[in-house]
């Protein structure tokens, strides 16, 4: 099974802001802290090594877009 | 696993010494060398057991060692299951089991606080626990013991190799001893001979991999402790804060201790006893104790890049090297041996062609690759190399405080099991499996009864009349022969074994009439659930190396 990158939360406003909501009041190590919790309480969620990878390479590509981006600006 | 740097705390009681002995073979002159079949060099555990699998097997081996004892220092301590399997084959399991402390249960910690335990072998009916723990010495002194009862084994202390020569059809060897040097030729060179292998610089080979930067600290002190027979290991223990540790009985009242130090530490001051003495005091809450042995290590994973170099073949630490969380040093020097010695033999006989040999590459060094995954793995884990990695790794240990996913990404050492190989001596399953050993997986073992009801166990079954290509049929009546030079196991019908429990009928996943052909060294090469002669000997010609 694929990656799934449709919208699968009827309320994706929600979902987003939960998240948002998760981290008020955090430093940003706290902040850290509860993403590397919530990565890996997901990650076993989905249970599939492949979806993993899949959505690793997706979350990847940001860095490097934000690289050519900086590289641009320069 | 590297040592960089020994202190021996105490004088130790030398187990074994040996007096070298001139052999006749120095008298002869350079070009009338004498020429042997198989020179092993390296007289540790993995070199030791391949020249008593081999003389087993009706070879005539000459093995080397450059020193005239027995290794001192404890070094490797667990072994498992699948060794002590393959020393039941080579006579001394009973001996091994007998002295060692055999321990299936591990359990974790972190701070105070226990995470999680496990139990490497929760089932019954098998022969051989799933690992028993032994200092190095006992098992070297109880292989070279065996040794004296093999007349084809002719074993020499205090030569060492100095030279090597390659030739089209043999090996010539240069051999230093305390009269002089003499000259031997050889078919086939086994170097046994060690992580700092001379063999291996000899024939030019690299020995890349990775050093860990972390250093551990690992003493085996003597004292009675009323600890349980198990494997505790600590993440961020009260009395070792921000580091790991390890604690393990060996026979004696021997226990392993294993303290990670920072990357900064001075091996020379971090070793001395009176530095190490604190530490272990706050460990224990006593200093009841006496120190058999101290060492600093920086732990390596590295393999050769080939195993086979012309005639020269290696096997144990001189072809791959681990860190030692998971017990997968020695155990897998010990399947390197069992994996090598049939081959060698057959080629030796011609009853396989040479090219046999590269299918001991080719499974081994897989073999070494997930042995280095999993414990580069371990290490990393102990000592993440980043602040991410560090902060992974606290929710892993937080979430595994209340799940069980979290438990088990848990990695405190991951221990040995049996490798499976993706082997161009498998023939892949025609047939629909749900459950049993694959091909290229090694055999599982099961208890048996004879006719006159005595129990005993596949294994045992398996290692009787020495260990050659056998086929384990599920009796329907109508046995499919096996062909020549097959050993037969029948499991049911007149005359075959009893399965009491069902467990093997159930761990072979066996109707009758299903038939599993198995390679010398216990593996599974083809398995047939309606085997025909047909279909079985041409398992068995792949297995032997033809096709």
């Amino acid at each position: 099974m694929p990656l799934s990158t449709s919208s699968n939360f009827a309320r994706p406003d929600d979902a987003f802001r939960a998240i948002v909501e998760a981290h008020r009041g955090l430093t940003d190590e706290q902040s850290a802290d509860f993403d590397a919790a919530l990565v890996l309480i997901l990650a076993n969620h989905i249970g599939d090594i492949d979806v993993l990878r899949e959505a690793i390479l997706l979350a990847k590509r940001r860095m490097i877009d934000g690289q050519q981006q900086q590289q641009q600006q320069q | 696993m590297a040592q960089v740097n020994t202190h021996q705390a105490k004088t130790f009681q030398t187990k074994t010494q040996f007096g070298y002995r001139r052999h006749s073979d120095q008298d002869r002159p350079g070009q009338a060398s004498a020429e042997h079949p198989v020179v092993i060099v390296g007289a540790g555990p993995v070199g030791l057991s391949l020249a008593i699998d081999l003389a087993q097997r009706g070879q005539r081996v000459v093995l080397l060692d450059d020193a005239d004892r027995i290794g001192e220092g404890s070094r490797a301590i667990c072994f498992s299951k699948r060794s002590l399997e393959y020393w039941d084959r080579l006579g001394v399991g009973d001996r091994m089991v007998e002295k060692g402390v055999v321990w299936s249960v591990g359990r974790i910690f972190h701070g105070e606080q226990q995470l999680y335990q496990f139990n490497l072998l929760p089932e019954d009916g098998h022969k051989r626990p799933a690992f028993i723990n032994l200092q190095q010495y006992y098992a070297e002194a109880y292989l070279v013991d065996r040794i004296g009862d093999l007349p084809d084994i002719n074993l020499r202390w205090r030569n060492k190799v100095t030279a090597l020569e390659q030739r089209n059809d043999s090996i010539a060897l240069t051999i230093e001893t305390p009269e002089g040097a003499y000259r031997l030729q050889a078919q086939y060179v086994v170097a046994c001979d060690g992580a700092r292998s001379s063999l291996r610089q000899m024939v030019g080979a690299e020995f890349a991999g990775q050093v860990f930067e972390d250093q551990f600290l690992i003493a085996d002190v003597k004292m009675t402790a009323e600890f349980p027979t198990e494997r505790w290991f600590w993440f961020d223990p009260p009395f070792h804060a921000g580091r790991s540790a390890l604690l393990h009985r060996q026979p004696d009242d021997v226990w392993r201790i294993d303290l990670q130090l920072n990357r900064y530490a001075d091996p020379l001051v971090e070793k001395q006893p009176e530095n190490v003495r604190p530490r272990i005091a706050r460990m224990l809450g006593h200093d009841k104790f006496e120190f058999e042995w101290i060492s600093l290590y920086k732990f390596q994973c590295r393999r050769m890049d080939r195993f086979l170099h012309g005639r020269v073949i290696f096997a144990g630490d001189s072809a791959h090297q681990v860190s030692p969380f998971g017990a997968r040093g020695a155990n897998s020097g010990l399947e390197d041996a069992e994996n090598l010695s049939w081959k060698l033999d057959r080629v030796l006989r011609g009853t396989s062609p040479a090219s046999l040999l590269e299918s001991y590459h080719v499974e081994r060094s897989a073999a070494a690759d997930e042995n280095i995954r999993e414990s580069t793995r371990s290490t990393d884990f102990m000592a993440p190399n980043s602040h991410q990695e560090a902060r992974l790794r606290k929710a892993v240990l937080s979430l595994a405080k209340e799940t069980e996913f979290g438990k088990r990404m848990v990695n405190g050492g991951r221990l040995s099991v049996p490798c499976s190989y993706y082997s161009p001596l498998s023939s892949h399953d025609a047939d629909a499996w749900a459950g049993g050993p694959p091909p290229g997986c090694s055999m599982l073992d099961a208890p048996v009864a004879t006719r006159e009801s005595e129990q005993a166990y596949l294994t045992d079954a398996f290692r009787k009349g020495g260990t050659d290509f056998t086929l384990l049929s599920f009796s329907n009546g109508a046995a499919v022969a096996a062909p020549d030079g097959v050993k037969d196991i029948r499991i049911g019908g007149t005359g075959g074994l009893a399965d009491p429990s069902g467990l093997l009928a159930k761990r072979y996943d066996a109707e009758p009439g299903a038939a599993y052909l198995l390679r010398p060294d216990g593996y599974v090469a083809a398995r047939f659930r309606h085997p025909t002669r047909e279909a079985i000997a041409a398992a068995l010609s792949r297995a032997q190396g033809f096709n």
